[in-house]
C-alpha cells in the first residue's frame, strides 16, 4: 500500500478554500473569507487552526459561523481547531472588494466609509441605494434585521434596503 | 492590592455594568412604541450582552479557580454584583429609559477607546470591538433625547423627569478606589475619573440641542461597585438566575 503523502502548503492551501466557501449564515450571498471574518487557516500537524473573528461582541451567529467552518474542514478529511480571536478587533474595512460587490448585487449597501469615521454624534453618511445607485437615500433604522446593517430607503426609487454598517 | 486580583474585580465590574443593563434594555423586546425600536432595542442589548460574555469568560481565566461564564453570570447573588446603581435602575419609560444609555455610553466610548491600550492584550482586545458599538448607542440615545426633550410638551416634562430621576447616579461612574488606582498604575485600564470632561462635554452637548438642563445633585447615590445594590437588582437576578438556580448545571 502506498501512502499519499499530502505536502504541507498544499494541505493548507486545500483546507482554506473548504474554510472560505462557507456562507455567512445571515448574509449568504457573501463566504466568511469575503467578510474577513475568517482570518487564516494553519496546519498543526494533521490538525486545521482556522481562527475566527466575531464581527459585533453579541453576534449571535459566532457560533453557528464557527460550527459551519468545522464542519466544512472536517468534511475536507481534516482535523479541525477553531480559534476565536477577539484582537485586533473586526473591522469592515476587512471586507473584500470582491466581498463588496456581491453585497451590492443583493441589494444590501456595503459600508461605505473607513471605520474610524465612525462618529458618535450627528454624523450622518450618505449611502447609495443598492438597486438604482441614487443618493436620495434616508435612514429609517439605526438597527436593522441584524446587529451589522441599519434600515434605508430609497427617495428616488422608493425601494427599501439594508446597509451593512461601518464598523 | 494584588494586580492579579484588582484586574479580576474589574472585569467583573465591567460585565455586571453590561449584563445587567444588556438584560434592561432587552426587557422593551415587544414593548417598544415602535417597529424600529423593537429592533434597535434587542441589538443593543445583544452588544451589552456579548460585551459581557467575553468579560466573564475572559475574568474567570484570570481568577484561574474554573469558573467559566455562566458560573460567574448565573450563580453570584446580588451582594457580589459590582455593577453601577445607573445600570440596574428599572426601565421607567421610553425617556427614562434613553437617558440612561446616553448616560452609560458616554461613559463607556471613552473609557473602552482609552483601554484599546492596556498592556493586557485581551482587555484591549474586547475594547476595541466595544469601543464602535458604544459610539452607535450614544448616538442612538442621544438623538432620542433630544427629539423627546426638544419635543411636545409632554416629551418635554418626561425627558426632564427622567434627568431629575437619573442624573443623582452619574457620579458613581467616575469613582475610584484601590481597584482602578492599581490597573491604572499597572498601565492596565483607564482611570475612570480622568473621564468626566469628555462624559460632560457628550452630555452638555446633547442637553443644548435638547433644551435640558444637568440639576445641580446634592446627594450622589454610590454603593454598586462595593456590592451595595437597590432592590430592583434582586428582582432582575431572579428573573435572570432563574434557570440555572432552579435546575443547576441545566445546559441547552
Amino acid at each position: 500500500m502506498t501512502v499519499v503523502s499530502i505536502g504541507k502548503a498544499d494541505a493548507r492551501k486545500r483546507a482554506w478554500e473548504a474554510a472560505a466557501a462557507v456562507p455567512d449564515p445571515e448574509v449568504p450571498c457573501v463566504t466568511v473569507a469575503d467578510l474577513g471574518i475568517l482570518r487564516s487557516v494553519e496546519m498543526e500537524g494533521d490538525v486545521a487552526v482556522a481562527r475566527v473573528t466575531p464581527t459585533y461582541s453579541g453576534c449571535p451567529a459566532t457560533l453557528a459561523i464557527e460550527m459551519a467552518i468545522e464542519v466544512a474542514l472536517r468534511e475536507a478529511g481534516f482535523e479541525v481547531r477553531i480559534e476565536r480571536v477577539i484582537a485586533p478587533a473586526w473591522t469592515t474595512d476587512w471586507i473584500t472588494e470582491e466581498g463588496r460587490e456581491k453585497l451590492r448585487a443583493y441589494g444590501i449597501a456595503p459600508p461605505v466609509d473607513a471605520s474610524n469615521s465612525v462618529r458618535s454624534l450627528f454624523g450622518e453618511t450618505v449611502v447609495a441605494c443598492p438597486r438604482c445607485a441614487s443618493t436620495e437615500t434616508e435612514r429609517i433604522s439605526e438597527f436593522g434585521s441584524t446587529p451589522c446593517k441599519a434600515l434605508y430607503r430609497c427617495i428616488a426609487c422608493k425601494e427599501p434596503f439594508d446597509y451593512f454598517k461601518c464598523l | 492590592m494584588e494586580i492579579r486580583d484588582a484586574l479580576f474585580r474589574q472585569l467583573l465590574r465591567l460585565a455586571d455594568d453590561c449584563l445587567v443593563l444588556g438584560h434592561r434594555v432587552s426587557e422593551w423586546c415587544g414593548h417598544a412604541p415602535i417597529l424600529e425600536e423593537d429592533m434597535a432595542m434587542p441589538n443593543m442589548a445583544l452588544d451589552l450582552i456579548g460585551q459581557a460574555r467575553s468579560l466573564y469568560a475572559y475574568a474567570g481565566e484570570v481568577e484561574g479557580k474554573g469558573r467559566g461564564e455562566d458560573d460567574l453570570a448565573y450563580l453570584r447573588s446580588d451582594r457580589e454584583y459590582g455593577n453601577l446603581l445607573l445600570v440596574e435602575r428599572p426601565n421607567g419609560d421610553f425617556a427614562q429609559t434613553m437617558l440612561r444609555q446616553l448616560y452609560f455610553a458616554a461613559f463607556m466610548e471613552p473609557y473602552w477607546r482609552e483601554a484599546q491600550a492596556s498592556a493586557d492584550e485581551t482587555l484591549a482586545g474586547i475594547a476595541g470591538k466595544a469601543v464602535k458599538e458604544m459610539a452607535y448607542h450614544i448616538r442612538h440615545a442621544g438623538e432620542w433625547v433630544i427629539r423627546m426633550g426638544d419635543g411636545t410638551e409632554e416629551s418635554a416634562q418626561r425627558m426632564a423627569d427622567a434627568v431629575e430621576a437619573l442624573a443623582p447616579y452619574t457620579d458613581e461612574l467616575f469613582e475610584t478606589d484601590t481597584v482602578t488606582q492599581t490597573l491604572v498604575a499597572a498601565g492596565l485600564a483607564p482611570d475612570p475619573a480622568s473621564l468626566r470632561a469628555e462624559w460632560d462635554r457628550t452630555i452638555d452637548m446633547v442637553f443644548s440641542e435638547a433644551r435640558l438642563t444637568s440639576p445641580e445633585v446634592r446627594y450622589p447615590q454610590t454603593g454598586g461597585r462595593a456590592g451595595l445594590h437597590g432592590e430592583d437588582l434582586g428582582h432582575l437576578l431572579s428573573d435572570l438566575q432563574y434557570m440555572q438556580r432552579t435546575y443547576p448545571g441545566l445546559n441547552w
